[in-house]
C-alpha cells in the first residue's frame, strides 16, 4: 500500500467488516478439515483397522466440500477470505477462482479414489506407518497450494505436501524406496529452495506478496525492476517441480519405487501443482514476460513431450513406463502456458484436469494388472486380458484416453493445443503435440499387446492361474478404477461442461481484474 | 552420562524447565515467549531426562506418544482457527473473552489455544526426534 495516501476516514471503513457469510466458509473449509482428520488420524495410528473407516467418508466429504466451494465460484463469482481480520495486502487471503476450485475438485476426486484403492494396496504395517494421515496432509497441501492468493503462503503449502510425500514415499522401507526417496528429496529441496529466494527477491522488489497486490503494482514495476530475471527463476523452479524437461530427472527416479497408490496419486497429483503455480504466476500475474518466455517455454514444452513418451516406448517396467507418461503429459499443459492464447491456456487446464484423473487411473490399473499375476515387467507379462476381461477393457478406455484418442477426455485439450498453436503459426509445435499423441499410442498399444493380448508366457510355469492371484483383486480397487474411467469417459462424450469451465478459468487468469476486485473491493468501487 | 550427581538432579531439573516453559508459552502473547521457544525448553527437558534415567523412563512419563502429542496439538491449533466460525469472522481470527475468576479478570483467547497448539507440536516433534536419537545412541 506504499505510495498511495489513505484519507482517514477510508481506513475507518475499512476497519468495519461485513459477518462472514456460511457460504464464504467453503473457501478454508477443505484444507481445514484435510488438517484436522490428517491430525486425528496421526493421533489413531495405532488402529489400523478404524483409519480407512474415518478416511475415506472423510475424502468423500472433502470432495463435497470442493464441489459446493466451485459451485460456490460460478455462482458468485472469485471469492476471497482474507485470515485473522487482517486486511490484505497483509493478511493472507485465500482467493478462490474458477481455475483454483476446478483443480481442487479434480483432486480431490482422485485422492477420494486412492483412499479406496489404498485400502486393498497398503498392508497393515504401512497403515501403521501412516498411509491414511500422510494422505489427508498431503491432501491438505495440495488444495492449499491451489486455493491460497499468496505466494508466500504458496511455498508453505508446497513444503506441506512435499514433507507428506517424503512421508509416503518411504511407506514400506524397502531399500530401493530409499533410494527413490533421496533423489526426489533432494532434487524437489533444490526447487523449494529456489522457489523460496526467488520469492524473497519479488518481496524485495514488490513490498507485497499478495498476488491480487502483485497484479496491480506489475505494470508500474515493468520499466524499472528486473522483472524478467524474476520469472525466469519462478519459471526454473516450478518446471523442476513439474518436471519439465530438462529438470525432470528426479520423477522416473523415485516414481516405480513407493506403493503402486502412492505413485498414482503423485502421478496424478503432484507435477500438476507444479503446473497451477506456472499457470498462476506466469500466466496471470506476469503475462508479459511469460510472453518474452514463450519461445523458450515452448521449446522445453516441445521436449518434455517428445522425450518423455520416447523414455516411456523404452522401458520394459510398467511403471516407470507411466511415470515417464506423466512427463509427456507434463510437456502437452507446458505448450498450453507457452502460447499464452485463451485457447491454449484453457487447453492447458483441461489437460491438466484430464491427466489428473487419467494417470491416477492408470497407476492403479498397472497395480491391479500386477495383483492378477502380470507382475510390472514387460517381458514377463501376459495374459491379463483373458484374467479379468472387465478390468482390461476398464485400462483400455485408459489408454486410449492417455493418447488423445477420441471418445475419451484427453482428446479434447489435445484438439484444442493443437489448434492454438496453428492459430499462431507454431506449426513444429503443433506437430510435437501431434506426434507426442502418435507414439504414446505405440506405447501403450505395446504394453497392451504384451500384457493383455498376449498369452501368458511359459516362463511363468505352465500350469493354470492358482487362485493366490485372482483372490486379491478387491471391489474397492476396481471401483476406484471404475470410477476414475468413468469420469474420463463422461468428459470425453460429453466435453461441453467442462470445457467451458475450462475456457472460463483461462479467461479469468487472461484478465485478472475479477480476481483483483475480489481481495480488494474497496479499491473497486474508487 | 548416568552419574549420580545427573541423575538425582535431572527430575528437579526437568520439571523446572517444564514449569518455566509453561510460563514463557503463557507470557508469550505480549512478551518474548509463546508456543513455539516454550514448546522449544519443554522438548529439552524431556531431553534432558532421557539422557539421564533413559529413554523408556521418558516414554512411560509423558505416557502418550510424542507423534500423538505432536498431532493433538495441530488438531488443536486448526480448531481454534474454526472458532471464528461460529462469531461470524474469517478463519484464524482472534476471539477473546474476559471472565472473572476469583475477583481477577482472566484474558482467555482463541489465539491462545492456537499457541497451546503450536506448543504441543513442537514439544511432540522435537522429543520424538530427540528421544529417536537417544535410543540410536545406545546400540
Amino acid at each position: 500500500m506504499a505510495g498511495k495516501t489513505a484519507p482517514l476516514e477510508d481506513l475507518s471503513v475499512a476497519y468495519v467488516m461485513d459477518p462472514v457469510a456460511a457460504a464464504d466458509w467453503l473457501i478454508p473449509a477443505p484444507v481445514v478439515w484435510c488438517l484436522l482428520i490428517g491430525a486425528l488420524l496421526v493421533m489413531l495410528r495405532k488402529r489400523t483397522a478404524l483409519q480407512p473407516l474415518i478416511a475415506i467418508p472423510a475424502l468423500a466429504v472433502l470432495a463435497l466440500m470442493t464441489i459446493g466451494l466451485l459451485w460456490h465460484v460460478v455462482v458468485n463469482g472469485t471469492v476471497t477470505m482474507t485470515m485473522g481480520r487482517w486486511l490484505p495486502p497483509f493478511g493472507i487471503s485465500f482467493t478462490v477462482d474458477l481455475l483454483s476450485a476446478f483443480f481442487a475438485v479434480t483432486s480431490s476426486l482422485v485422492a477420494l479414489a486412492a483412499g479406496i484403492y489404498g485400502r486393498s494396496d497398503v498392508d497393515d504395517s504401512s497403515r501403521r506407518y501412516g498411509f491414511y494421515p500422510f494422505l489427508l496432509l498431503i491432501m491438505a497441501g495440495i488444495i492449499g497450494a491451489f486455493l491460497t492468493g499468496d505466494i508466500f503462503n504458496l511455498y508453505v503449502w508446497f513444503e506441506v505436501l512435499l514433507i507428506s510425500s517424503f512421508g509416503l514415499l518411504v511407506l514400506g522401507s524397502r531399500p530401493v524406496q530409499f533410494d527413490g526417496a533421496v533423489k526426489y528429496a533432494f532434487l524437489n529441496l533444490i526447487a523449494t529452495t529456489l522457489f523460496l529466494v526467488t520469492t524473497g527477491y519479488l518481496y524485495g522488489l514488490f513490498g507485497t506478496l499478495n498476488m491480487a497486490d502483485i497484479a496491480i503494482k506489475a505494470s508500474e514495476l515493468r520499466g524499472t525492476a528486473p522483472l524478467m530475471t524474476l520469472v525466469t527463476l519462478f519459471l526454473l523452479a516450478f518446471a523442476m517441480k513439474a518436471a519439465a524437461f530438462p529438470v525432470n530427472f528426479w520423477l522416473p527416479a523415485s516414481y516405480h519405487t513407493p506403493r503402486i497408490v502412492v505413485s498414482a496419486l503423485f502421478g496424478g497429483l503432484l507435477t500438476k501443482v507444479g503446473i497451477y503455480a506456472l499457470l498462476r504466476i506466469l500466466g496471470m500475474l506476469f503475462p508479459v514476460e511469460r510472453e518474452e518466455l514463450s519461445f523458450l517455454i515452448a521449446l522445453a514444452a516441445a521436449l518434455t513431450m517428445i522425450l518423455g513418451v520416447i523414455g516411456a516406448l523404452a522401458q520394459n517396467d510398467i511403471r516407470r513406463a507411466m511415470g515417464f507418461l506423466v512427463i509427456s503429459g507434463i510437456g502437452v499443459m507446458m505448450a498450453g502456458l507457452a502460447l499464452g492464447s485463451p485457447a491454449g491456456l484453457s487447453g492447458a487446464i483441461l489437460y491438466a484436469a484430464h491427466s489428473m484423473v487419467v494417470m491416477t487411473a492408470l497407476y492403479f490399473a498397472v497395480g491391479i494388472g500386477a495383483r492378477l499375476g502380470g507382475g510390472f515387467r514387460l517381458s514377463e507379462a501376459g495374459g491379463l486380458y483373458t484374467r479379468n476381461a472387465m478390468v482390461a477393457g476398464l485400462t483400455l478406455v485408459l489408454f486410449l484416453s492417455v493418447a488423445g484418442l477420441p471418445p475419451f477426455s484427453g482428446f479434447w485439450p489435445k484438439i484444442m493445443l493443437v489448434k492454438a498453436s496453428l492459430d499462431v503459426g507454431a506449426w513444429w509445435l503443433a506437430g510435437a503435440i501431434l506426434m507426442t499423441g502418435l507414439l504414446t499410442t505405440i506405447t501403450v498399444g505395446r504394453i497392451w499387446a504384451l500384457a493383455y493380448w498376449r498369452p501368458m508366457p511359459d516362463t511363468v510355469s505352465g500350469e493354470a492361474p492358482d487362485e493366490r492371484d485372482l483372490s486379491p483383486l478387491s471391489m474397492g480397487a476396481t471401483a476406484a478404477l471404475g470410477g476414475l474411467v468413468a469420469i474420463t469417459a463422461a468428459a470425453g462424450v460429453w466435453p461441453e461442461p467442462v470445457m467451458a469451465l475450462a475456457q472460463e478459468a483461462a479467461r479469468g487468469l487472461l484478465d485478472p481484474s475479477a480476481y483483483v476486485q475480489s481481495v480488494f473491493p474497496v479499491e473497486a468501487t474508487q | 552420562m548416568r552419574t549420580i550427581i545427573f541423575r538425582s538432579i535431572a527430575p528437579f531439573l526437568t520439571s523446572l524447565m517444564v514449569l518455566f516453559s509453561i510460563f514463557v508459552l503463557l507470557r508469550g502473547h505480549n512478551e518474548p515467549g509463546g508456543g513455539f521457544i516454550g514448546g522449544l525448553i519443554a522438548a529439552s527437558a524431556l531431553a534432558i531426562y532421557g539422557i539421564a534415567c533413559g529413554v523408556a523412563a521418558v516414554r512411560r512419563a509423558i505416557y502418550y506418544h510424542p507423534i500423538a502429542i505432536s498431532a493433538f496439538g495441530l488438531f488443536m491449533a486448526t480448531l481454534a482457527g474454526v472458532l471464528s466460525m461460529f462469531a461470524g469472522v474469517p478463519f484464524m481470527s482472534g476471539l477473546w473473552i474476559y471472565p472473572e475468576i476469583l475477583g481477577v479478570e482472566l484474558a482467555l483467547s482463541s489465539v491462545l489455544i492456537f499457541d497451546v497448539g503450536v506448543y504441543l507440536v513442537v514439544v511432540g516433534a522435537i522429543s520424538s526426534i530427540a528421544l529417536g536419537l537417544e535410543e540410536g545412541d545406545r546400540d
